[in-house]
């Protein structure tokens, strides 16, 4: 376990909100729990990748929105829900990047060691857990992104377009820096 | 000057996925391996069941693309036995051809798999066409895949001596330790490149970072490298890594710094000697890392046959540290 601080370089912080929720964790959280039921019947093999680590807690740390995510992708007790910022609970490794580049990595458009090199990505904790997370998502047939959206119909697909392009003009912007 | 042949473009993968990336995208051969100590890319969660890569030869054959496993790794003096396991495998699965380094497997394929292709992988470290000629004399190996080390004019004359096939990386991790020599990991972390298959494994590794958003690459108990707050970052290798020598100033890479091939402005003259196949590093890599770089040498190369100027992708952004090189392909002094 570590503490991590914000990355500079990431943003985030205070008014670095961006893609402020509009809905309370507590509404929330039962959407996360069929996302990550839903991606789990998909996909039986994907936890096989995890090895042991399917047990580990993982915080996912979007850091420009207000809120992380907590997952244990174990098949027998599967977790996935909103956490605030102030108390992260206990978890075995920590992912913080930006929210459109989380999502591409899910889209399966980003590499993520590529997001790793230029320190848009990072890691702390448990790295071998982290490989097997990133392995196991990796090797999913339809992207996660992809599975996400059809859930929600067309307006889920309608959101991830628009997403999709807001991630495409941020490499763009990137590039040309 | 050799006929002009069309090279194979060689592609990794590390899953099933990132295999069906690489037939997709073009590839004339995809290289992959199975869950254990017979792969030099034997990370946790990466690679392939028996089952996973029946489904995937079938895959690849099915869009006209061979697959090539590897068994690259040396197993420990008396215990070949999972190795030649794994040939067996290979051979009833339909795979074109086994990479090997060791010679007790190869002289296992030789005599129990005569049609079975052996493709003699760099992690054998053979340059030499002495070398290489022994291995096609006593193995029958039809392809030897060179190490980084060599340049377009050296390739060129290579070719003239050799009874065989050359492959020569074109993209990925820039590694130039006398590949299947190197110690460097296990003397950090206990575990065997060359025979566990395992460089800086992942529990070896850990990723600390400081108030000011510098960050140390710890592995095992030594810290190899820490990147300021700007700087961009590299893989966890010794060889890769940052240190304090008598002779520099700060901290110096002493072995290599963190950048990756990239022979993409090569391509004309290594066609132009005669180069049988272009090799993609990167089976750790994702399957986006696939798609773009396949696509983007697939485009390259058949723009190159067909006679035209190359079309080449800017592929920085996928590169370590995000920085690339041509290595010894153009020149020794790389640095």
């Amino acid at each position: 376990m570590t503490s991590e601080p914000q990355s500079s370089r990431l943003g985030g912080g205070p008014g670095g909100f961006p893609f402020a929720p509009p809905l309370p964790l507590f509404l929330l959280n039962p959407i996360l729990k069929r996302i990550v039921h839903r991606i789990a019947v998909q996909n039986p093999d994907m936890f096989d990748r995890l090895g042991p680590h399917r047990h580990a807690y993982f915080l996912i740390d979007p850091v420009d929105i207000p809120f992380m995510l907590y997952l244990r992708p174990d098949p027998e007790a599967l977790d996935f829900r909103a956490v605030g910022r102030r108390n992260p609970p206990p978890h075995a490794a920590r992912i913080s990047g930006k929210f459109l580049d989380l999502l591409t990595l899910m889209d399966t458009e980003q590499d993520g060691d590529a997001l790793f090199f230029s320190r848009d990505l990072i890691v702390t904790g448990d790295t071998e857990a982290v490989v097997c997370l990133r392995n196991a998502l990796d090797d999913v047939d339809d992207p996660i992104a992809e599975s996400v959206a059809d859930m929600f119909g067309p307006p889920g697909r309608a959101a991830l377009n628009a997403l999709r392009r807001a991630a495409e003009n941020a490499q763009k912007r990137k590039g040309a820096k | 000057m050799n006929a002009m042949v069309k090279p194979e473009l060689i592609c990794p993968a590390g899953t099933p996925a990132a295999l069906r990336s690489a037939v997709d995208a073009g590839a004339d051969a995809v290289y992959c391996g199975y869950q254990n100590a017979t792969n030099a890319r034997n990370f946790v969660g990466l690679n392939f069941t028996p089952e996973e890569m029946e489904k995937s030869i079938r895959y690849a054959h099915d869009g006209g693309t061979k697959v090539l496993i590897t068994l690259n790794t040396f197993p420990p003096a008396g215990k070949v036995e999972l190795w030649k396991e794994m040939v067996d495998l290979s051979a009833r699965l339909g795979a074109d051809a086994c990479i090997v380094a060791d010679i007790a497997v190869a002289a296992y394929i030789r005599d129990t798999y005569p049609d079975l292709r052996i493709h003699l992988s760099v992690q054998a470290a053979a340059s030499s066409p002495e070398a290489i000629e022994y291995y096609v004399r006593e193995f029958g190996v039809k392809r030897v895949v060179l190490p980084r080390i060599m340049t377009v004019s050296e390739i060129r004359g290579l070719l003239k001596e050799i009874p065989c096939e050359v492959e020569t990386f074109i993209f990925g991790n820039h590694g130039l330790m006398v590949e299947g020599r190197c110690s460097l990991t296990n003397y950090v972390t206990g575990q065997s490149t060359n025979m566990d298959g395992a460089c800086s494994p992942a529990a070896c590794v850990k990723y600390e970072r400081a108030d000011d958003g510098s960050m140390s690459t710890i592995l095992g108990d030594y810290m190899i490298d820490r990147f300021g707050p700007e700087e961009t970052a590299g893989y966890p290798t010794i060889c890769k890594g940052r240190y304090k020598c008598d002779a520099r100033d700060g901290g110096y890479y002493a072995f290599e710094e963190p950048i990756s091939l990239n022979a993409s402005t090569m391509l004309p003259d290594l066609i132009n000697a005669g180069v049988h196949a272009f090799k993609i590093e990167g089976r750790q890599r994702s399957r986006a890392y696939v798609k773009k770089v396949v696509a983007a040498f697939r485009e390259a190369v058949d723009s190159i046959m067909a006679g035209q100027e190359p079309r080449l992708a800017d592929l920085v952004a996928l590169t370590e540290g995000q920085k690339q090189t041509e290595g010894a392909l153009k020149t020794k002094k790389w640095r």
